[in-house]
């Protein structure tokens, strides 16, 4: 429809009922103030795309930190420089939405410069709109990344000086470098044929997010009379002989049709699906019955200790995921931190009925010494009356403890003659199993797919052969 | 089978899943880290959103974002990335936002290092950024809780509007136990009220300016009343022995847990001691301690893995009614049952 | 040229806040400054009363929402409502 009257469009508030104070019928803008132009520009095209209802806005901190006073979409105020985050974030809660990130340059080019490069990179389905002003108005009138060489601020008393200040920073020629971006201009709004093409610009982009086209950044040069401390129509004449130079207009970056369309997965709310997604089965657990665990071993406090590699971990672990199957309470936890990566390893593991109490084993009921280092390190500390399995293929000492039980197993010997080293683990269940009594070995068979997820049947048939040797020779060599 | 063997920081993103959170944002960091994994996994199963910000900043005002437009959304880190969320988290509170942060607290100051510490108190109990503001602090002690306070915080930090942390040290994160995972939540608050959605009927606001002093005063003193009115309707804390406790021992998390087991040797040689273990810390449970005298306790014994933070709570609650001690460690140590007895016995010989 | 009632602008003069822009922007040369003031000091737009050809100029300069309005060539008061 051809308009036949120019007036206040309909992308603005009635009436500015956020705005504090009397006056709700104007903006807070200086006289002269780009940001008004461009507000216009955008509540124009919303009106006109009939896109206000479906537009979220966000603010920023800068002069435009009141950008929400006036724009009749849904609105969120932001942290200094962090609008393209909340942008992110609101755009994935509502992908079919279209969400303005409005920034100055001091809020996008400095504290936010890496919010915008990231938003940009990751192609997020906004638009963005830039004020570039040359200055920071809000706080009066100090440097901005975008400030000119020589020009005079509060913060730059003697001119912008590049070998201290650096250069000013071209925001559409740094986001151009980047794969994601769909469209990336820069315009000005320094005289009416360029206020034109500024309007087609603000327009494209809209309508471009209208088509979940992904990201649209829009770079404005504009005036700040205030803090140029020029009167509004002399700063126009500024922004084209000083800025234009040095920030040429135009098209940086168009995909038109060959953006990719952005699209977003719908939640899985319903709770039944949400379990089936995450593979939870909502039938009970049902218990392994347990066999007749000996008084000594009902509450037990393990450390298992030796080299990385030779599966400490994956022994803390197994022991605590089969306890668990017989309904115990169980606790597994690393040593981690400095030690992680000074080649020995070990954990904690306690396993009883009733609360757990500290979950490291300081004082363990029960060690499982992998070499010599770790027997050397753990031994004392084995309450007395305790058991001590340790790894005589790697040991070449004697425990000095009398007052323990004490398992000497050639583990790796063992697991090598199964032909893989690597099955230490579950001889060492398999040894577990048949000092405790807590477990039976054909329910550790049973459990072997879920403690490997995802192995190969051979790997599982080597692994039982380890829990069954282990097993056996503890049986066959003590009692 | 809902029984599942995991680490904590694993548990607490099942617990978020749970809760019908459909958001994560977050930044990786040690001994944080596998919550963001986590989610990693399981958030696009179930097509919800998990995003690897650009830094904790970022992930902070995303969460920000998802809250004002009506998610459940968590974001976790430890330390360092807390420290960098404190303005968005300020704002969160300033704006009425629900929002779930996991805090696997390390060893400080500065990069410090990995282990586990619980210095991060002071940052997350006291508010920590600027304004004056309150977030709900939950600690839980168990890889379950970690899951089920996860649920909770999100209950919560809907009920206030407000940020609930889940604070806890890098063993509770690190440590893998029995989690039953509790059932998903049937039906999510309305939001419509607040939420920013984009459509007609609700063009709503999400803001934490108030320009004028007048309505800036207000404001606050609505946030005032709603700090009061938690710390008299959700306090969380847990006895064990303290019926005729004669010295008491106080302890959040991981400790909690290492005082237990003193608890149980120091019963053994007849020592009648019990362990106080606040569960929430904001709100903290002042009047549990500050009746402690009047109920035979003679000692209190607060012990933390900082040098002093709980502590003044302890104190603020005791009102000089009995000199209470701390007993600390640091950097990463964690004390074992006996030595906490032997401070006991250090500083109590007398009770036998 | 006589003097047609459209194309023709308005400033409120209220809410202008004088910057002058509106004034540099038309072609026409058809608004001034006002010697006038308004209730907050400032000397607002006036248009003179003849001579826009309705080129939207001064409206899309302006930077105040509701501060100046324009009628364009096709503009008829009997349709609108
Ligand atoms: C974290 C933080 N640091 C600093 C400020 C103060 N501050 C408010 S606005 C502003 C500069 C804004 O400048 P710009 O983005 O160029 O916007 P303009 O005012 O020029 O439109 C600053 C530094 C703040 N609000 N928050
Ligand atoms: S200070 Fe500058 S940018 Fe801010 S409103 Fe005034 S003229 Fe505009
Ligand atoms: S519409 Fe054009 S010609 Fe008419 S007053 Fe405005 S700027 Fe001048």
């Amino acid at each position: 429809m051809k308009k036949t009257m120019l007036q206040k469009p309909k992308g603005f508030i009635d009436e500015y009922k956020h705005k504090a104070g009397a006056e709700k019928d104007r903006t807070h803008y200086c006289p002269g103030c780009g940001h008004g132009i461009l507000h216009k520009l955008i509540a124009e095209a919303l009106e006109d795309f009939g896109l206000v209802d479906e537009t979220i806005l966000i603010s920023p901190v800068g002069c435009s930190v009141f950008a929400y006073y006036y724009f009749d979409t849904g609105n969120f105020q932001a942290a200094h420089g962090r609008a393209p985050a909340v942008a992110t974030a609101a755009s994935r809660a509502n992908p079919d939405k279209i969400v303005i990130s409005y920034q100055g340059d001091g809020d996008l080019a400095a504290i936010g410069g890496n919010n915008i490069l990231q938003a940009a990179n990751r192609g997020e389905n906004i638009v963005v709109f830039f004020i570039n002003n040359a200055i920071y108005g809000m706080t009066g009138g100090q440097m901005a990344p975008t400030t000119l060489e020589g020009q005079v601020t509060t913060t730059t008393p003697y001119g912008r000086n590049t070998d201290t200040d650096g250069f000013p920073i071209k925001m559409s020629e740094v986001l151009s470098q980047l794969t994601a971006p769909t469209y990336i201009e820069r315009v000005s709004l320094h005289d009416a044929p360029h206020i034109r093409k500024t309007r087609n610009a603000v327009r494209k982009a809209i309508k471009n997010a209208k088509e979940r086209k992904g990201f649209q950044f829009v770079e404005v040069l504009s005036t700040c009379p205030s803090g140029w401390k020029m009167d509004p129509v002399k700063s126009m004449k500024w922004v084209k002989e000083k800025m234009l130079p040095l920030y040429p207009l135009g098209v940086y970056r168009d995909l038109g049709d060959d953006a990719k369309i952005t699209t977003r997965p719908v939640p899985v709310m319903d709770p039944v699906a949400v379990w089936e997604k995450l593979g939870i089965s909502a039938e009970a657990d049902v218990d392994f019955p347990r066999g007749d665990v000996a008084e000594e071993y009902r509450k037990l406090s393990i450390r298992v200790a030796g080299f990385g590699g030779q599966g400490i971990m994956v022994t803390g672990q197994a022991l605590a995921s089969v306890a668990l199957e017989y309904g115990y309470n169980v606790s597994w936890l690393p040593s981690y931190g400095p030690e992680m990566r000074g080649g020995t390893a070990n954990c904690s593991v306690n396993i009883q009925d009733g609360q757990i109490g500290a979950a490291e084993a300081v004082k363990p009921s029960m060690l499982l010494a992998m070499n010599r280092p770790s027997l050397e390190k753990f031994e004392e500390a084995v309450e007395p009356g305790g058991t001590l399995i340790y790894n005589s293929t790697l040991i070449d000492i004697e425990p000095t403890r009398a007052d323990i039980k004490v398992f000497a197993i050639p583990i790796t010997g063992i697991a090598d003659e199964l032909g893989n080293t690597r099955v230490q683990s579950m001889v060492n269940i398999g040894a577990y199993a048949a000092i405790t009594d807590m477990f039976r070995v054909e329910d550790v068979i049973a459990l072997l797919p879920k403690l490997f997820k995802g192995k190969k049947q051979a790997i599982l048939d080597l692994n039982a052969k380890a829990v069954k040797a282990g097993f056996a020779y503890v049986k066959d060599n003590f009692k | 089978m809902a029984r599942m063997l995991m680490k904590g920081n694993y548990a607490a993103v099942y617990g978020a899943a749970m809760a019908g959170c459909t958001a994560y944002y977050g930044y990786p960091i040690t001994p944080a880290s596998e919550i963001a994994e986590s989610a990693a996994s399981l958030f696009p199963k179930l097509g919800r959103t998990f995003l690897q910000a650009e830094s904790e900043v970022a992930a902070i005002n995303m969460v920000y974002g998802a809250a004002g437009s009506g998610q459940r959304v968590m974001t976790g880190s430890s330390g360092p990335g807390i420290s960098l969320k404190l303005e968005g988290i300020s704002y969160c509170a300033g704006a009425a936002l629900p929002c779930v942060i996991v805090d696997i607290m390390r060893g400080g100051p500065g990069l410090g290092n990995i282990g586990p510490e619980q210095s991060d108190y002071n940052q997350v109990v006291k508010g920590g950024g600027h304004g004056n503001y309150s977030s709900i602090v939950l600690a839980p002690n168990s890889c379950q809780e970690m899951c089920d306070y996860t649920m909770k915080a999100f209950e919560l930090a809907d009920k206030y509007r407000t940020p609930v942390f889940v604070l806890t040290d890098g063993v509770i994160g690190q440590m893998m136990e029995s989690v039953t995972i509790p059932e998903p939540v049937k039906e999510l608050p309305d939001k419509s009220d607040y939420a920013v959605y984009g459509t007609p009927l609700h063009k709503n606001l999400v803001n934490s300016i108030y320009i004028d002093h007048d309505d800036l005063e207000e404001w606050n003193l609505t946030l005032h009343k709603k700090y009061q009115v938690i710390k008299k309707e959700e306090v969380m804390y847990e006895e064990y022995m303290m019926e005729d406790a004669e010295i008491a021992v106080i302890g959040y998390g991981s400790v909690s847990r290492v005082l237990r087991t003193a608890v149980d040797a120091a019963r053994a040689k007849g020592i009648k001691m019990g362990l106080f273990r606040p569960v929430t810390l904001f709100p903290f449970p002042e009047k549990e301690i500050a009746a402690m005298p009047g109920k035979g306790v003679k000692h209190i014994l607060t012990v933390e893995l900082s040098t002093g933070q709980m502590v003044d709570d302890v104190n603020l609650a005791l009102a000089g009614s009995i000199k209470s001690d701390l007993y600390f460690r640091l950097g990463g140590n964690v004390p074992s049952a006996d030595e906490i007895l032997g401070k006991i016995s250090e500083l109590y010989g007398e009770v036998k | 040229m006589t003097d047609p009632k459209y194309p023709r602008s308005e400033v409120n003069s209220e809410k202008c806040k004088g910057c002058g822009l509106c004034i540099a922007a038309c072609p026409m040369h058809v608004l001034v400054e006002s010697p006038k003031l308004n209730s907050k000091g400032y000397h607002f737009a006036e248009y003179v009363g003849k001579g826009c050809v309705g080129c939207g100029n001064c409206f899309y300069n302006c930077p105040e929402p509701d501060a100046i309005l324009v009628y364009l060539k096709n503009y008829d008061p009997e349709k609108e409502v």
